[in-house]
């Protein structure tokens, strides 16, 4: 048991270290600037040999254990850059349900980041019961048309591709009804606006309207009425912490708040850094894990619940300290509340933990 | 970076588990059963889990015997003779003061007297050099984090198989959200718990013997505050028969609040530098 880095990790968190004092300056980690260079910050991590390192090589990645995405967070996080462009869950997807000529056709350009990818899963009547969605997708010869309305659509102003579920087969069962298609956006049938968060940015979140956009049939992932399985392989992926670049920032902004103090600290913040600290140690026990074989189970939801506990305690740090008189705390405070909302409720999630871990 | 157990350790859990699933309490009337103690008390005695430390045992192989122990509400000694093991390491000759101490910390409250033997302060540590003594500081908040981490896991086994089988309005309880969702949030304290925990572990052997202490502190703190938590909500997931004296809810409330409360660690008293993480 070892919780330091190897030699070879350690050697290329060095590297890694002096690259980011290099390049990482003008970036901004947060806020609509944030967002909109996105692209841009995922080229240069790419080229530079620091993202998608754990994929396999014949798609661009490196072949690398999960572990060295954990060192790329961290790394990230005290340099105060841009967070890791959170792109697992599509390539999870793509990579365990996607046909041979689909994978390499788009996981290429997916991990070097000059193809921009959206997921339209989720839509305004079908939000934790995303089975209930009514997107449909109608054959037309070699194509489908598709009719829908999809929401909270990360990077939906900049993708290339979206990833949508629609409906195939309104008689079966309805999970059993949904298929995965790989939808240009560069077309007329599209129609997408931002949506404004609480803490003001509006670069994050789109809606994206189908109003008779088409796609080759050819483009569908898997086989028809195979899309509920790629959406739990997504959405279950989506959840462990490890794919979230997120987690390693809770304790660096602790300690910029903790950086004002001495000796004891406010009780809500020293309580925040024992969380941080907790999720640091617990996401190396899940990719250390992983090291058996990596598995996208019901384990993925005590992870995000444990990762929503601990930013919702770090928002409240942050409010403890400053109150609302920074800017940028307070907006992460804001943004705290959507953890325990996106990519499946904390209510989803403890479901998920009492039927399919404790059996309940 | 690898923090799996190996697969020796995983067997010494196997082991601790089944010896203390064997002879551990059953049932609250089982704490007055002189004989099942006795024979737990000679069982635990020949397995040499007391003396892991002169064995060259790590503090990660002694917080899983701690862990399988406290879940087994195991009711004969194990801190108080493996911290006096490893001072015993450290000065080369058996510890007096712990053959003189006369009260059972904790004896107030845990049933499971859990703590007997222990010395807070042993004479010995002020003759140490100050990284041994920091060290042992290490270990003895570990095994008490490691006993909390065990004792949630016991407590929230109890309430899981009881609301299997506790039917009302016609359903098992467990199968309404406002219980299910009290379980799972129990299910994800341990699992970090167990995550904070193994580090601290890990650190007594392996960081410099403050950094180890401010492992230990950081996990005691975590599993002090999710034990009390888990051990609340096996309670009330019992509902009224939880607040009785037969149901084995409180032994594990009352053995936590025993670790909790020895080597304690409050949050109040972090400072800045003991948020140190990398």
């Amino acid at each position: 048991m070892d919780f330091r880095d190897s030699p070879e990790e350690a050697a290329f968190r060095e590297r890694l270290r002096g690259w980011l004092t290099e390049n990482a300056k003008t970036y901004k980690a947060s806020g609509d600037d944030y967002w909109s260079r996105m692209g841009e910050w995922h080229q240069a991590l790419y080229a530079a040999g620091f993202f998608g390192t754990s994929w396999p090589k014949e798609y661009g990645g490196q072949d690398l254990a999960p572990v060295y995405d954990v060192i790329v967070d961290e790394e990230i996080a005290r340099a105060g850059a841009p967070p890791r462009p959170s792109l697992g869950y599509l390539v999870v997807g793509l990579g365990h349900h996607g046909s041979k000529e689909l994978q390499q056709r788009f996981l290429p350009g997916m991990i070097n980041g000059t193809e921009r990818w959206c997921q339209g899963f989720s839509e305004p009547g079908a939000g934790s019961d995303l089975a209930s969605l009514t997107t449909t997708a109608t054959p037309d010869g070699d194509e489908y048309v598709i009719n829908g309305h999809k929401i909270w659509t990360s990077y939906s102003d900049c993708a290339d591709w979206c990833l949508v579920l629609a409906r195939t087969d309104k008689d079966v069962p309805r999970h059993k009804g949904i298929s995965a298609f790989i939808v240009s956006m560069h077309q007329d049938g599209i129609e997408q606006r931002p949506l404004q968060m609480i803490n003001g940015v509006t670069t994050e979140f789109g809606q994206v309207a189908f109003d008779g956009a088409r796609v080759p049939a050819a483009n569908m992932v898997g086989a028809p009425g195979d899309g509920w399985k790629l959406a739990m392989t997504v959405v279950s992926h989506e959840r462990e912490p490890s794919t979230l670049g997120y987690s390693a920032r809770y304790g660096k902004l602790v300690r910029q708040m903790a950086a004002g103090y001495e000796g004891r600290l406010p009780e809500d913040l020293a309580w925040a850094g024992v969380q941080a600290e907790m999720l640091r140690l617990h996401v190396r026990r899940r990719l250390s894990e992983q090291l058996d074989g990596i598995t996208h189970g019901p384990g993925g939801s005590m992870d995000k619940l444990l990762m929503t506990w601990v930013e919702q305690s770090v928002g409240h740090a942050a409010l403890a300290v400053t109150g609302t008189k920074d800017p940028e705390l307070l907006s992460a405070y804001l943004y705290s509340r959507a953890q325990s909302v996106m990519g499946g409720t904390s209510q989803i999630q403890k479901n998920i933990i009492a039927q399919r871990i404790l059996g309940l | 970076m690898d923090v799996r157990l190996t697969a020796e350790q995983q067997q010494l859990r196997e082991a601790a588990a089944s010896l203390a699933d064997d002879l551990g309490p059953g049932s609250v009337a089982d704490l007055d059963d002189e004989m099942r103690r006795a024979r737990l008390e000679k069982a635990v005695d020949a397995t040499g889990f007391r003396t892991l430390r002169t064995d060259g045992a790590s503090g990660v192989e002694v917080a899983i015997v701690a862990e399988e122990f406290a879940r087994g509400l195991v009711d004969v000694p194990f801190t108080g003779p493996i911290l006096a093991d490893d001072l015993t390491q450290r000065t080369g000759r058996a510890p007096v003061s712990v053959a003189g101490e006369p009260d059972t910390i904790g004896a107030e409250v845990d049933l499971t007297r859990s703590l007997a033997g222990v010395v807070v302060q042993p004479a010995e540590l002020s003759a140490l050099p100050g990284d041994d003594a920091l060290s042992w500081q290490a270990l003895a908040l570990t095994v008490t984090a490691a006993d909390l981490v065990g004792a949630s896991r016991g407590a929230l086994d109890l309430a899981t198989d009881y609301a299997k089988v506790r039917e009302q309005y016609g359903s098992p309880i467990g199968s309404y959200q406002a219980i299910g969702h009290l379980l799972a949030e129990a299910l994800t304290l341990i699992e970090g718990s167990i995550s904070v925990l193994r580090h601290a572990a890990w650190a007594v052997d392996e960081l410099p013997a403050e950094e180890a202490v401010r492992a230990a502190k950081i996990a005691k703190i975590y599993c002090a505050r999710a034990a009390r938590t888990v051990c609340e909500t096996a309670i009330q997931v019992h509902g009224g028969i939880g607040n009785t004296w037969e149901c084995l809810a409180h032994v594990y409330l009352r053995r936590v609040l025993a670790a909790t409360g020895t080597w304690p660690v409050k949050l109040e008293d972090l400072e800045v530098t003991d948020l140190g993480f990398s």
